[in-house]
């Protein structure tokens, strides 16, 4: 089974991973641990989820709740290349609008 | 899947082969976080990791997103984020 690699298509998703490998060069959003979302090109992932992304931005989602109404602050940060460890990992999926 | 579930008939069957006999139907999945998906079932592997077709966040009972596949990382046990439970719900014939 070494030729083939795994599955019988290439376009096939028979297992969760398949998916993540045909988001490879795509952009993709990341969903963290800790109230975090990534946008950005994926460039490598392992079986851990480890990613390698490029042209990231990173969006941090803080809840002030020293006023009554609990407001939600957004913090961006962009890099150019970007090593996550999977462990962070919560979601990973093609790039959507909203 | 590769791991032989649900190849045993009768008896009782174990998760996995559950897991993969339900592939397609609209399912249920919540994560530790509370966070919960909803979608059709792509496909599952031993780490329970899930691939999810049309999914829909809810974050604290309301929705928040849609995805259009969605891979969750489920099987996270430092701190862990896991699946809470799956079900899948009423799927008309």
């Amino acid at each position: 089974m070494a030729e083939g690699e795994e599955g019988p298509a290439a376009g096939s998703v028979s297992e969760p991973l398949d998916l993540v490998r045909l988001l490879l060069d795509e952009v993709v959003f990341v969903k963290l641990r800790g109230d975090r979302e990534l946008k950005g090109r994926l460039h490598a992932y392992d079986s851990h989820m480890n990613l390698v992304l490029g042209d990231v931005i990173e969006t941090i989602y803080v809840v002030d709740d020293d006023d009554d109404d609990d407001e939600i602050r957004t913090t961006t940060k962009k890099s150019e290349m970007l090593f996550v460890r999977g462990d962070s990992v919560v979601l990973v999926s093609p790039q959507t609008s909203s | 899947m590769e791991n032989g579930a649900g190849t045993t008939q009768g008896e009782g069957k174990d998760p996995a082969g559950f897991l993969s006999d339900i592939i397609g139907n609209p399912v249920t999945v919540k994560l530790n976080s509370g966070v919960v998906y909803k979608g059709e079932l792509q496909s599952v592997d031993g780490y329970m990791n899930i691939a999810l077709e049309k999914t829909e966040e809810y974050v604290n009972g309301t929705k928040r997103r849609t995805y259009g596949d969605a891979f969750l990382c489920t099987y996270q046990p430092i701190n862990g984020v896991s699946v809470i439970y799956q079900s899948w719900a009423a799927k008309k014939e």
